[in-house]
């Protein structure tokens, strides 16, 4: 333990702030956004910043962060940030460095042909996916992270570098239903899901899990002890009542020896209608609407395709400054579903807990397609 | 250097093609360009992922430094025959500046340990806040710590039953809506609870964020147990020369964030007025007015005419508690329990209210509980008394409908104790 430096915490964040950021810091009177991507700040003071938005994968290698760095030392004295959606921001305080680092980032490319950096996600357009680990570092997953993201934004780069919907989209990937990141609450979520109860390691299981945490790490109690014979011998394990189980994956969290994870099994759910923001309307929840489409790597065409259904749709219909939820509800999700034309499931009717809250308790609603009129 | 082994990868060859930036280029590039096998096996573990729809990462991994509980995510693979370089790929957590402003003096040093030490790869960042360095190996983990603590002048951020990594908006560093400093406060809250973010002490874990305004840039509503929003409690400042000029088309609506599609000349009654929430603006066809008084702060007006319009000037912030995503009960959004405080350094009332829940939860929490559950356990009123704060209507969206009301002993005239004797002198059976 000998020279050990513990609890410093994070470097002071205003070592890091670019002079004008530094001078101006809470003198700031208004902004602009000049056009996609680039936005313009005016100080009390009178300075001027202008900050050039870049999307990334967020996973990304050291040499990419160099890149990142080659480019601030260049235009930007050597500072740069990130946002809370994992883009990159540059800041630049005149228009001639301003308009020779746009044309330096749109001229940095993969060898694959993919843009470095494209410049966007600003007002009323589809901003960088949150999105979590995948197949690429986690245990639990239904779902990979980084692949869907990918082939979503790659679909969707229109969005990403325009500003033509009602509203700014949020997506949001979170590759199993801990729900790590914003999935819970943005216009547009990808959800990894399993459909088949874990399988047991019955020889295996006492050994390497806690049973009392595994009982009680599911939601619908459906985990019940047990003890089995094998080779003679009596061990204690657990048993899941199959059609109790819903598949969350909780009890695996807890577990190694109740493994979930199905190629067949496994896919992705849409939900809709989340938000974050107090603007016009409370923060929101994400309605599921899509119960499953399959895993299918490495270009995921039928998730891609629904994404963009959702969001053409929304983009035609829904009003000036309605996020997708607020039209929803408008509309009647009835008649989200006949717009989007997402055939309606059973699955999409809550029946967990306050379920009853979703139920239809009134006479108001629209006659759509899914009514049977004889 | 033995040479670089590569698998074949046709699907992720598939994620190179298309705009936006790939992954998988950018991996393989710092693979061949650095020698590291390690870029090599895990797009060759991910193409078998890809191929059998299923994670090859095996369950867990218990892995740390030495005087801390966390800020480390042990992984191993189960291809550790085929995939040798990372048959260990921990992650590890690094907390990262307030808002993620950086110089490129730190990054290059950063890149240069984790080229040494890791794998190379990274993610920038990690959801709570995080630099996320992905994929190193166990006897890396106390040298990649010595050299962030006594080179980089860095920390490890947090994992586990504990206090996670605090994270905050852009705030007064480039927003005009700001009503608090919020990395001030972030960088605050975290070197005063380093033991709690450090060391689990914790029923499980327990996060804070704090956004600058209501629009809440870096999701507290939805992402912390202890959610802070600033807001203000003064007039909203108008400007009424700047509203005329966006009736009159010489400034863009929402600074120009519908650029992008003809959606007709800016109308203030349809786009402002009739929108406002509580309906408490009124324009004149010379004048705007705002009752302030009735008023939410929904941020509205003030994002569609940000020339015209600003917060107030009387400042803080309003706490909620309790979000956190399904597992167990069911996803929940921080609820208020503080609707104003006003924060400036050191923020003593702030972390008395903090601590407050703290002993609370820390008694009371059952094992992996959050912060939210144990709330809606006990009942909201419950715990807003357990931890010495006043009972306000802005608690609650609406009164209770059912009549299922506890009452304690001492707050009914006569108490409990009652002899079915007396009653039966009045009532005979």
């Amino acid at each position: 333990m000998e020279n050990r430096i513990t609890d410093i915490g994070p470097p002071y964040y205003a070592q890091f702030f670019p002079p004008v950021i530094k001078k101006n810091y809470g003198k700031w009177k208004s902004h602009e956004i000049i056009e996609p991507g680039v936005l313009k700040y005016t100080s009390e003071t009178g300075d001027v910043v202008y900050v050039v938005r870049v999307g990334t994968p967020r996973l990304a290698t050291t040499d990419y962060i160099r890149e990142v760095c080659e480019i601030a030392d260049k235009y930007c004295d050597g500072y740069v940030r990130w946002t809370t959606r994992n883009n990159i921001e540059f800041h630049v305080t005149d228009e001639e460095t301003l308009r020779a680092l746009k044309e330096d980032l749109k001229s940095r490319k993969h060898p694959g042909g993919s843009y470095k950096f494209p410049i966007g996600g600003t007002g009323a357009g589809v901003t960088n996916i949150v999105h979590t680990q995948g197949w690429v570092h986690c245990h639990t997953p239904a779902i990979d992270a980084s692949g869907i993201v990918k082939a979503v934004m790659d679909d969707l780069i229109d969005y990403f570098e325009s500003m033509t919907l009602p509203a700014q989209v949020r997506i949001a990937l979170a590759c199993c239903l801990n729900m790590c990141g914003a999935v819970h609450c943005s216009d547009i979520a990808i959800l990894g899901i399993h459909r088949k109860p874990p399988l047991i390691e019955d020889d295996r299981l006492e050994y390497v899990c806690e049973i009392p945490l595994v009982l009680a790490s599911c939601p619908t109690g459906a985990i019940k002890p047990a003890t089995v014979e094998i080779d003679g011998k009596k061990k204690k394990t657990v048993r899941v009542q199959e059609s109790r189980c819903m598949f969350c994956g909780n009890c695996y969290t807890m577990c190694p020896a109740m493994p979930i994870a199905d190629g067949e099994g496994d896919g992705v759910a849409i939900l809709v209608g989340g938000k974050i923001s107090n603007r016009v309307s409370a923060p929101k929840f994400s309605k599921l609407v899509i119960p499953y489409i399959p895993n299918e790597p490495p270009r995921w065409e039928t998730t891609v395709k629904w994404v963009r259904k959702i969001l053409e749709t929304y983009a035609k219909h829904a009003r000036k400054y309605e996020r997708v939820g607020e039209w929803a509800e408008r509309i009647g999700w009835e008649r989200f579903f006949e717009l989007c034309e997402i055939p309606f499931s059973s699955k999409t009717m809550d029946d967990y807990r306050l379920a009853y809250d979703t139920y239809r308790t009134s006479m108001h609603f629209r006659f759509t397609s899914h009514v049977d009129i004889k | 250097m033995s040479e670089i082994k590569k698998h074949d990868t046709p699907m992720m060859e598939e994620l190179k093609k298309g705009p936006f930036p790939s992954f998988v280029d950018d991996i393989e590039q710092y693979g061949e360009k650095h020698k590291k096998q390690a870029c090599f096996d895990l797009l060759g573990q991910l193409e078998l992922s890809y191929k059998h729809k299923e994670t090859h990462w095996k369950h867990g991994g218990i892995v740390g430094v030495f005087g801390y509980g966390g800020g480390v995510i042990g992984r191993y693979s189960d291809q550790q025959d085929k995939f040798p370089a990372i048959w260990a790929f921990h992650t590890i957590r690094v907390n990262q500046p307030a808002s993620k402003f950086y110089h490129t003096s730190a990054l290059r040093k950063l890149c240069e340990m984790w080229d040494h030490r890791g794998s190379g790869m990274t993610n920038f960042h990690g959801s709570t806040g995080d630099i996320i360095l992905l994929g190193t190996v166990t006897e890396q983990l106390e040298p990649v710590f010595f050299d962030l603590t006594h080179q980089l002048k860095m920390d490890l951020g947090g994992s586990g039953s504990n206090l996670r990594t605090p994270a905050c908006c852009v705030g007064k560093a480039r927003c005009e809506w700001s009503c608090i400093d919020t990395q001030e406060l972030c960088y605050d809250l975290t070197m005063t609870y380093q033991d709690e973010l450090h060391r689990p002490a914790f029923p499980y874990k327990f996060k804070f964020k704090i956004s600058g305004c209501p629009n809440d840039c870096v999701a507290s509503i939805a992402r912390a147990d202890f959610s802070i929003i600033g807001t203000w409690i003064d007039d909203i400042r108008i400007d009424q020369e700047a509203v005329k000029a966006y009736v009159g088309g010489e400034l863009k609506p929402n600074a120009g964030a519908h650029a992008g599609r003809d959606w007709g000349k800016f109308d203030i009654q349809k786009e402002v007025i009739d929108l406002c929430p509580t309906q408490c603006m009124y324009w004149d066809g010379e004048k705007l007015h705002i009752n302030n008084k009735e008023c939410n702060r929904c941020m509205h007006c003030i994002n569609v005419m940000p020339e015209a319009l600003r917060p107030g000037t009387d400042t803080g912030a309003t706490i909620l508690m309790g979000a956190k995503a399904p597992i167990l009960e069911g996803a929940q959004l921080s609820t208020v329990i503080v609707p104003f405080i006003r924060l400036e350094p050191p923020y003593d009332e702030l972390k008395e209210i903090i601590e407050n829940v703290w002993m609370f939860w820390m008694e009371e929490g059952k094992n992996r509980e959050r912060l939210g559950e144990l709330m809606q356990r006990v009942g909201l009123a419950n715990f807003v008394e357990t931890v010495k704060l006043k009972h306000v209507p802005q608690m609650i969206k609406e009164p209770r409908s059912n009549p299922y009301v506890f009452w304690k002993e001492e707050e009914v005239e006569g108490g409990w104790k009652r002899d079915i004797k007396e009653y039966r002198e009045r009532h005979p059976a």
